[in-house]
C-alpha cells in the first residue's frame, strides 16, 4: 500500500522489512529522523535501537550484533562516519555484513565513502539512490549485498532524501540469488569443540599461531575483485547522439536527470548518466557511454571528487569538466543554489557551449 | 633513579605454558614467562566450563598482549578494536540474549582508549561481563604509563615514576564503574599467587552467575603480572604487583547483587 512518507521514515521501514533487527545511533542532522524512525519502529519488530554514546560505540554495536548473524545497522551524517572510519576499515576485512547510512550533508563525502575513507587496504560496497522510491529498494537491496557478500554496504543519502516526503510502498523485496548459510557467525555454540570460531579481520586461526599474511589478502583481493565486476549499477538516458554526456549522483542526478530531459525535448542534444553504485563505479557501461559524446560534464554538489572516477572510466576519449561546485545554505547544509533546475540548466548549457563554470555556489547565485 | 629499558626480558618470550583448561586448544603461547594474562584467563575459562556455559559463551577481546591468546581459546569470539569491546558485547548481547557475554580486555584497552566504552555500558546496565587484565602498563607497545598506572610506578613513559603533578592521578575504574547503578556485581582480583588465583576463579563465576540471572552489568578486573613492562626480574613480578599495584588498587568484592559492599 503506497503512503506518504519522509525519505528517513521510509528506509527505516525498509531496513525493517528486509529483516534489519538492530540499529544505533547518535543524533546528527540530517540523520536524526532516520534515527528516530529505528527507535520508534525496531522496539515493535521485537528488535532493538540503542541511543549509543558516540558513533564508534554505534557501529561498534552494530558489528557486534551483526557478527551473531543478524541483520544490523547503524548510520550517521559525514562527520559521524568520520568517527567510523576505524571500524569500516576492520569490519571489511573481518567480513561483518553491515549497511550503514550516511544521510550527509551534501556529497562532499564521496571520497570518505568510496576510497576506503579509513587505514588499511579495502574498499566497501556504496549505493546512492535518487529519490525516496529509489532509496526503498537500495535499502533492501543493501542488506542483500552485504549478506551475499560478507561485506559492509553504504548508503549514501542526504538532506534533501532524509527530508523529502513521496508516496511510496514498502514491501520486502526478493532476490534471485540464494544467501549463503551464516555459519560464520558467533552464537556460543561451538564453545568446547574445538572448532570455536574468532570473527577477526587479520586472518588469525584458532589452534596456530600467528596469521598467513598471505593467502588471507588473496582471498580478500579476489571478493573485491569479484564484487567490482558482479555489482556495477547505473542508470543512463538519451545516450545515443549526446554531445554532453552529464554525470551525476544521488540527489544531484536527480536535477540533472529532469534538466536533460527538457533539454532533449527541445533538440538539444544532451545526454545523462548517474552511478548507482559508486563503489563499484559503473566504469565500463560510462565508458561506453561517453564513447560518443564530445563532452562529458561532472554535477556533483562539491569541489569535485566523483570527476576523479569519471576521468578514469572516460581514459581520455572525451574532456571532463566540472559543471558542479560546493553548494550550501547559511546553516552549511547541503540545500544551496545548485538544487535548482535554472541554475542547473545554465550550467548544462555553458558546458555544452563549452565555457567554463565556477565550482563554488554560494548565495550570490539566486 | 631512571630504569634501563634497553635490555631485552631474561628470557626469550616464548614458553610452553605448564598450565590447562579443557577450553584451551593448545597450551603453546607466545606471552613473556611470568606474565599474569595466559593465568587469569585460565581461570576465566575454568569458571565459564565450571558453570557449564561453554556452549553458550561468546567473548568479545580488544587489543593487547591477551590478543595472542585467543587462538588458544576454544570458545566463539569476536575481535574488537582496541578499546572498543564493550558496544561489540552490547550489540551481541542484544541480539542474543541468553549467551554468557563477557570482554577481554588490557586497562590501556580499557580504561585509557575506550573509557567511556565501559562507562557507558555498564551505566545502561548491560547485561554482560566486562574483564579487565589489569597490569598498570601498555605490555604490547613495550611497558608505558596507562591510566591505571600508580604513583611512582616507572614506565617507560614515567622513568621517575608517575608523578600526579606532571602525569595525574590513576583511575580506579573497579570502584568507579561499582558506583554506577547499572552494574549487579564488581570484583577485583589477582593472580599474583595461588590463593588469588582461586579468588579470581571464583569472581568469575559469580559475575557469570550474576549475568545469567540478567542482574546487570558485572565486573572482573585482574591485577596481572607484567615483569618485562615493569622492567623487573621474572620471579619479581608477583611481588611487585602486591606491593606497588595491589596497596592502590584493592582487591576484593566492591559490589555484590547490586549492593556496595561495605557500604
Ligand atoms: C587505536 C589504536 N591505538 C593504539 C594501538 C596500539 N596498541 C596496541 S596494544 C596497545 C596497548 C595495550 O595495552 P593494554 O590494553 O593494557 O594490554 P596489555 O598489552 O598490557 O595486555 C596499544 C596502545 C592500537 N592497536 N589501536
Ligand atoms: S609484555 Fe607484559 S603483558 Fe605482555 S606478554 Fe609480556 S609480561 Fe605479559
Ligand atoms: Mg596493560
Amino acid at each position: 500500500m503506497r503512503a506518504l512518507m519522509e525519505g528517513s521514515e521510509a528506509i527505516a521501514e525498509a531496513a525493517i522489512a528486509a529483516g534489519c533487527r538492530f540499529f544505533a545511533g547518535y543524533p546528527m542532522t540530517p540523520f536524526t529522523e532516520l534515527l528516530e524512525s529505528f527507535a520508534k519502529r525496531l522496539p515493535e519488530e521485537d528488535g532493538a535501537c540503542i541511543n549509543a554514546e558516540s558513533e564508534i560505540e554505534a557501529i561498534g554495536m552494530a558489528w557486534g550484533a551483526a557478527a551473531t548473524g543478524a541483520r544490523a545497522a547503524t548510520g550517521s551524517t559525514g562527520q559521524g562516519l568520520s568517527l567510523m572510519q576505524e571500524s569500516m576499515s576492520e569490519i571489511t576485512r573481518a567480513e561483518i555484513p553491515i549497511v550503514v547510512f550516511n544521510m550527509a550533508r551534501g556529497q562532499g563525502d564521496y571520497f570518505q565513502a568510496t576510497r576506503g575513507g579509513g587505514h588499511g587496504d579495502y574498499r566497501h560496497i556504496v549505493l546512492a539512490p535518487i529519490d525516496v522510491t529509489e532509496a526503498v529498494d537500495l535499502t533492501q537491496l543493501a542488506f542483500h549485498l552485504a549478506d551475499r557478500w560478507r561485506h559492509p554496504v553504504l548508503v549514501y543519502g542526504d538532506y534533501l532524501l532524509a527530508h523529502t516526503a513521496e508516496a511510496v510502498s514498502v514491501s520486502p523485496a526478493t532476490f534471485d540469488e540464494a544467501l549463503p548459510e551464516k555459519d560464520w557467525a558467533v552464537d556460543g555454540s561451538l564453545g568446547g569443540s574445538g572448532r570455536s570460531r574468532n570473527l577477526n579481520p587479520i586472518g588469525m586461526q584458532k589452534g596456530t599461531k600467528g596469521i598467513d599474511p598471505d593467502s588471507f589478502w588473496r582471498r580478500l583481493q579476489e571478493k573485491q575483485d569479484a564484487i567490482e565486476a558482479a555489482e556495477q549499477r547505473f542508470e543512463a538516458e538519451h545516450v545515443d547522439g549526446a554531445e554532453l554526456l552529464v554525470v551525476a549522483f544521488g540527489t544531484m542526478a536527480r536535477f540533472a536527470r529532469y534538466v536533460v530531459r527538457e533539454l532533449r525535448e527541445e533538440g538539444v542534444p544532451v545526454g545523462y548518466f548517474r552511478p548507482v553504485s559508486l563503489w563499484p563505479f559503473p566504469s565500463r557501461a560510462l565508458a561506453e557511454a561517453a564513447s560518443g559524446a564530445r563532452r562529458v560534464a561532472c554535477l556533483e554538489q562539491n569541489a569535485g571528487q566523483m570527476i576523479d572516477d569519471v576521468r578514469l572510466a572516460v581514459l581520455g576519449s572525451a574532456p571532463v569538466v566540472s559543471i558542479g561546485g560546493i553548494s550550501t545554505d547559511a546553516a552549511g547544509f547541503g540545500i544551496g543554489p545548485l538544487l535548482d533546475p535554472a541554475v542547473v540548466r545554465e550550467r548544462i548549457e555553458a558546458a555544452l557551449a563549452g565555457r567554463e563554470v565556477d565550482g563554488v555556489l554560494g548565495g550570490a547565485i539566486a | 633513579m631512571k630504569i634501563d629499558t634497553s635490555s631485552p626480558p631474561e628470557r626469550a618470550a616464548r614458553k610452553t605454558g605448564d598450565f590447562a583448561s579443557a577450553l584451551q586448544l593448545t597450551t603453546d603461547h607466545d606471552l613473556c614467562p611470568g606474565c599474569g594474562e595466559p593465568v587469569a584467563l585460565r581461570a576465566l575459562l575454568d569458571a565459564v566450563e565450571s558453570l557449564g556455559l561453554a556452549q553458550r559463551a561468546i567473548g568479545v577481546v580488544g587489543i593487547g598482549c591477551y590478543t595472542a591468546l585467543t587462538s588458544l581459546i576454544d570458545l566463539d569470539l569476536v575481535q574488537a578494536l582496541h578499546g572498543r569491546a564493550p558496544s561489540v558485547a552490547t550489540g551481541a548481547k542484544r541480539m542474543r540474549p541468553d549467551t554468557l557475554l563477557f570482554t577481554l580486555q588490557g586497562d590501556g584497552d580499557m580504561v585509557n582508549e575506550g573509557l567511556q566504552e565501559v562507562i557507558h555500558t555498564a551505566a545502561r546496565g548491560e547485561n554482560l561481563t566486562c574483564v579487565l587484565l589489569n597490569n598498570g602498563v601498555f605490555g604490547e607497545t613495550g611497558g608505558h604509563m596507562t591510566a591505571t598506572t600508580v604513583l611512582g610506578q616507572r614506565t617507560k613513559n614515567s622513568l621517575e615514576g608517575r608523578d600526579a603533578s606532571y602525569h595525574g592521578h590513576p583511575i580506579l575504574i573497579g570502584d568507579l564503574l561499582a558506583r554506577l547503578g547499572g552494574t549487579g556485581y564488581v570484583a577485583r582480583g589477582s593472580v599474583h599467587d595461588a590463593a588469588g588465583v582461586a579468588r579470581t576463579r571464583r569472581y568469575f563465576e559469580r559475575a557469570f552467575e550474576s549475568q545469567m540471572r540478567g542482574e546487570g552489568f558485572s565486573f572482573v578486573e585482574v591485577l596481572t603480572m607484567c615483569p618485562t613492562g615493569w622492567f623487573v626480574p621474572t620471579r619479581e613480578g608477583p611481588g611487585y604487583l602486591d606491593e606497588v599495584l595491589g596497596s592502590v588498587h584493592v582487591t576484593g568484592e566492591l559490589k555484590v547483587d547490586g549492593r556496595l559492599v561495605g557500604a
